[in-house]
């Protein structure tokens, strides 16, 4: 079997959003390769709680990759150095015997601290409630073969659908921008036939949010796309700028008779 | 205990339509004095809460984790069955129904599957609609395959990603109705507690995991859609925080349980490499269209590479036993076949617990470039687990605990023996008897959430008062808070020296060990003595460190323990007075000459329904007897 | 209000007009960088006269003061002033956004995707400005020029790089130039949505080759006035 090794973590502690943290080191003993890297938390943590220290708190929760709630940096790198891998799917081989790790909270204005790693990113469900669906409520729609999608769109759609809303785009750039999550939910539906009729509401709305919530700007540095686990393109950035261009130039002032049904 | 399981009369195809016009509508003006409470953010939980929200109901609707689209609905791969008989390969909203019943091993009820059926073409349009990309062909269609044992393409998918852009779906549709302030979204929140008053389900007790308050809050109607129970075996692809609490807990507040021993263990998951393993994952079930199963013939061949052994000493056991569905058997006798051939010693793998699924003939066949488009990224998430590239060397794969059957029990409008308190998707027992057929999970949690709990709450809705819940000091409620509160704080002072984890690991082997893919009657009962003393030890023993009043995981996972340990019992009960074998559920004393399993018609065509007694009290096992009227009970057969 | 407790914005949020949003700011930055380097490379052609000898390149300078009776060249100038002033504005005010979107920094973040051109636009950028308030001082009003004659462009233009500091200021901020330019041509195409797949890599291209003419060209000036080659 392939060695173990031991490693140092330099792990950012915060008791809760109140109060201020400080990185802590812990050894991690005989690792094995084999360990995914939470497991390997998982091991740091049983021993803590053995000599009576509070675990380290850290988001996980499918552990295979798509629910999005693993979240750390890891040396300097959100989910790690493996491309496209999320921390829960990154394994020990990917380090080595004697390396020393540090361990950081995505941080961004938009994704308070709520304890050591773990942060709060309910912003992006507030995002995605300002304008990120298509309005079609439960009922008796048309049949789904009634409106023929193109190959090449679907694709494209689905690759922007592939995004599992983690945060590594907001935790990777410089600006804290959330612009990769924001674009890919805009390329999603507005590449659909379904999504045109709110098309330009949706790109102004989500905008309008993604700002309130004090998400920087995007500066087009590509560290989003290159920390992607799921290979979100920035493509879909100059899409929703396309968009919103589009939808600024076209935009009625609402005249206060619109919503009323009589 | 009464129950009855209100299946409308009349011809089996007429039953849903006739019953959603018996059934009573609420005043469009009073919509709004209704509140719901939706406990989960699945495909079941997150459309139920959205499409009521819809109709006008106030929603509460709350999930653990930080975001109702990180349900573990998400991590489906397959796809999702419907009749739309696109294909045109004879395919219908009968045939559907036909083998959702007999891929259940005849132990589900025929109306509930009925119906299933009827709406899956429905959810199809409703998730196109909502802006799911499933994968579709040139000319512009949605295209199919087929999945799971079926012998038609009526399974609709989006890449390997099926579940995660249903749940997509489901959650915008959720955040919209967030949006216009019709559903209060509640993250981080667990149910502990069920609150029933006047044994009526008027609210939940929940822990605001952040801050760790406990909260209550009252509505005229609970659902949970909480999911399924799997993780009671530690190891299994469920999501870390999957639990039973929220059904377990309803359960002890008097809402039966139906057939808990039902468990779908999956044929094609990456084996366990150490004690470090923390969960286990799936690799989809589609990989059997193109992958053959085999392990080596001799056991001195199993240290081999597997390019060194020959082909004719090599065993495709599905093939040999089942000719006419091979390597597309389903779930549940792929993955006995599978503990069978590694029981006799020839499995392989450092842990001698794997068999080998090989794509060197389809790669032959197909071309590497088509293998890759489709199972790509499936490929490579099994060589970033295990280091193995699945182009050169066949994948190692294992079976492992995947899905509940079993759940509480509901009649046919999803309301439990509790009035006021409904169940929807896997949480419930209602749709796939023993066995669950593969891409139908994902149905039955949207016709659950979008067309049938919309219905039938309306319905019960209609039939309470507006305005009659309970206030926050009314003693049910208080006494509830305070038995979550004294709970937790319990958990907290026992202070002892080991871990939840410890528990859940211990809980975990006893469970697969005796529990699990075969059972037997001394295992079964070996289980019931190891667990009540796992139990007790766990509660002078178990150390949960740091306060209640904060982020506290380890809080969190000794609650959830804690129900495990009561549930795992009744799950070793169920199994052992199930005198039969149905579908997931194996006893070795009941099997064929060739090893297969052997149903008990006469005496166990019934669901079991358990009551809960109280506290140091044997649960009683009640029975709803089931009728097959349109399809006639055979032995399953897929040789 | 923390973050977390903030509402859904919704329609009033939708009030918030083109210039507050971050993406309506970087779109003003977008389209006055285009009509800044649109100048750049104008100025870059306009100078190669410089080649030319005395005569022809006093004739391009009169020619610039004179035309549309003088008018001309104050047109062109106020819209430079305020392309400027507009990029600067929404520079500064992107920058403040994106400081505070991450009020605590990382201890080790490693830099993957991004580029040095990327990582130093405000750098750049600051360091043109000045440039720019020098250049102007220097060749136009002649306020810090050795021997300043306003009737002769062209020996301002020597004499101005015969003095080796400024020729190596100038250089330096050819630089900057060119590293801003090189992410800004590209940026501006992503900022405005002009990308498609089928022509990513002209993007890149046109970025790198308009860069390449532009600073490649600019800083033979100084070095041609140094080595006498313009004398």
């Amino acid at each position: 079997m392939s060695k173990h090794m031991n490693l140092t973590l330099h792990v950012w502690r915060q008791k809760n959003a109140k109060c201020d943290g400080k990185f802590v080191e812990y050894p991690a003993a005989n690792i094995s390769p084999d360990m995914s890297f939470l497991e390997m938390l998982d091991v740091v943590n049983e021993g803590l709680i053995e000599k009576g220290e509070e675990p380290i708190e850290f988001d996980h929760d499918c552990r295979e990759g798509i629910c999005g709630t693993c979240s750390m940096v890891i040396n300097g790198r959100p989910h790690g150095p493996r491309e496209r891998t999320t921390t829960c799917q990154l394994h020990m081989r990917s380090f080595k015997d004697g390396d020393s790790i540090t361990l950081e909270p995505w941080r961004a204005e938009g994704f308070p601290v709520l304890r050591d790693l773990t942060v709060d990113r309910s912003s992006f469900d507030r995002i995605i409630a300002a304008g990120g669906f298509i309005t079609a409520p439960a009922g008796t729609p048309q049949d789904a073969n009634a409106l023929p999608i193109p190959k090449e769109n679907a694709d494209l759609s689905m690759d922007a659908a592939a995004c599992i809303g983690c945060g590594a785009c907001v935790a990777a750039c410089p600006n804290a921008s959330a612009m990769l999550f924001v674009s890919a939910k805009i390329s999603h539906l507005g590449l659909l036939p379904q999504g045109q009729p709110e098309r330009h509401i949706r790109v102004r709305d989500m905008i309008a949010q993604m700002d309130a919530e004090q998400f920087g700007t995007c500066t087009n540095h590509g560290e989003c796309e290159a920390a992607c686990p799921k290979g979100i393109k920035m493509e879909n950035i100059a899409r929703m700028n396309r968009d919103f261009i589009k939808a600024s130039l076209t935009y009625r002032p609402a005249t206060g008779g619109g919503g009323g049904v009589g | 205990m009464e129950f009855n399981a209100r299946i409308p009369d009349g011809p089996i195809e007429k039953k849903w339509e006739k019953h959603k016009f018996e059934m009573k509508l609420v005043n469009p003006a009073n919509k709004r004095k209704y509140r719901v409470i939706m406990v989960g953010s699945g495909l079941a939980g997150g459309a139920g809460a959205a499409s009521l929200a819809e109709l006008g109901y106030n929603v509460d609707c709350f999930c653990y984790q930080d975001s109702p689209r990180r349900a573990h609905s998400i991590a489906a791969q397959g796809g999702i069955n419907a009749a739309k008989n696109y294909r045109n390969d004879g395919d219908s909203v009968f045939r559907l129904f036909y083998d959702t019943v007999k891929g259940g091993d005849f132990r589900a009820r025929e109306a509930n599957v009925y119906r299933l059926a009827e709406v899956s073409a429905d959810i199809i349009d409703q998730c196109v609609a909502n802006g799911v990309p499933f994968a579709r062909e040139y000319g512009g269609l949605l295209d199919n395959r087929s999945f799971g044992g079926a012998q038609v393409s009526r399974t609709f998918y989006a890449r390997g990603q099926t579940g995660q852009q249903l749940l997509i779906g489901a959650y915008q549709a959720l955040e919209r109705q967030v949006g216009l302030g019709t559903v209060t979204m509640h993250s981080r929140h667990e149910m502990l507690e069920l609150i029933v008053v006047d044994g009526v389900a008027k609210g939940i007790v929940a822990r605001d995991m952040v801050t760790g308050k406990i909260e209550t809050h009252l509505a005229d109607a609970v659902i949970l859609a909480t999911g399924g129970y799997g993780n009671v075996f530690y190891l299994s692809t469920n999501a870390m925080g999957c639990n039973g609490t929220a059904i377990w807990r309803a359960h002890k507040k008097g809402a039966a349980f139906g057939n808990p021993c039902f468990t779908q263990i999956h044929p094609t998951c990456i084996p366990v490499t150490g004690d470090h393993q923390s969960k286990l994952t799936l690799m989809s079930e589609s990989l059997r269209n193109d992958g053959r199963v085999w392990v080596p013939k001799k056991k001195e061949d199993c240290a081999k590479h597997p390019k060194d052994i020959k082909e004719e000493d090599r065993d495709y056991y599905l093939e040999r036993k089942y000719p006419s569905f091979g390597n597309l058997c389903p779930r549940d006798i792929a993955s006995r076949a599978a503990k069978q051939v590694c029981d006799e010693g020839r499995g392989v793998g450092a842990s001698g617990r794997g068999v080998y699924l090989d794509f060197s003939d389809a790669i032959q066949r197909l071309g590497k470039a088509k293998v890759e488009e489709k199972y790509g990224n499936l490929f490579e998430m099994y060589e970033r687990i295990t280091d193995d590239n699945p182009y050169e060397v066949p994948m190692r794969i294992y079976p492992a605990v995947h899905y509940t059957m079993g759940g509480l029990w509901v009649d046919y409008n999803l309301q439990s023996t509790i009035p006021g308190l409904f169940v929807g998707g896997e949480a419930n027992f209602s749709d796939h008897g023993a066995n669950r057929l593969g891409a139908s999970a994902l149905m039955q949690g949207l016709a659950d959430g979008y067309f049938v709990l919309p219905a039938t709450v309306s319905n019960y809705l209609a039939g309470i008062k507006p305005g009659t819940r309970p206030t926050a000091d009314h003693p049910a409620v208080k006494e509830a808070e305070a038995n979550v509160k004294a709970r937790m704080e319990k958990l907290l002072s026992i202070k002892g020296t080991k871990s939840p984890t410890h528990f859940h690991r211990e809980l975990g082997k006893i469970m697969w060990e005796y529990c699990g893919m075969a059972r037997n009657e001394a295992g079964l009962k070996k289980a019931l003595e190891l667990i009540p003393k796992l139990r007790e030890e766990f509660w002078k023993d178990v150390r949960v460190l740091g306060e209640g009043e904060s982020l506290n995981q380890s809080l969190e996972l000794a609650a959830r323990v804690a129900d495990f340990l009561e549930l795992g019992e009744l799950m070793c009960l169920d199994a052992l007075q199930r005198r039969e074998s149905c579908g997931g559920h194996f006893r070795e004393e009941f099997q064929t000459e060739e090893g297969e399993a052997l149903r008990d018609d006469e005496n166990f065509c019934h669901v079991a329904v358990w009551e809960y007694k109280g506290e140091g009290q044997a649960p009683e096992r009640h029975i709803e007897p089931l009728a097959f009227e349109n399809v006639h009970l055979a032995t399953r057969s897929y040789k | 209000m923390s973050v977390a407790e903030q509402s859904i914005a919704g329609a009033e949020a939708r009030g918030h007009g083109f210039l507050a949003s971050s993406v309506g700011r970087k779109v003003v930055m977008a389209v006055t960088g285009i009509v800044l380097f649109g100048f750049v490379t104008v100025h870059m052609i306009g100078n190669t006269q410089a080649y030319m000898g005395a005569e022809h390149f006093n004739a391009y300078a009169h020619f610039l003061k004179t035309m549309l009776h003088g008018g001309g060249i104050w047109i062109f100038r106020s819209i430079l002033l305020t392309a400027a002033g507009l990029h600067v504005w929404a520079a500064v005010t992107l920058t403040l956004d994106n400081r505070a979107a991450r009020p605590v920094g990382y201890r080790a973040q490693q830099n993957v995707g991004s580029t040095f051109a990327s990582r130093t636009m405000r750098w750049s950028g600051t360091i043109l400005a000045v440039f720019i308030v020098y250049h102007l001082l220097h060749f136009t009003t002649g306020t810090v020029h050795p021997n300043f004659d306003p009737a002769n462009p062209y020996a301002n233009f020597v004499n101005g790089f015969k003095v080796p500091a400024a020729a190596g200021f100038y250089i330096v901020a050819q630089l900057c130039l060119g590293l801003h330019m090189w992410h800004g041509v590209w940026s501006c195409t992503q900022s405005l949505g002009l990308s498609h797949p089928r022509y990513d890599s002209l993007r890149r291209g046109f970025a790198t080759g308009l860069t390449l003419l532009v600073v490649g060209v600019n800083i033979t000036y100084p070095i041609a006035v140094l080595a006498g080659i313009i004398h």
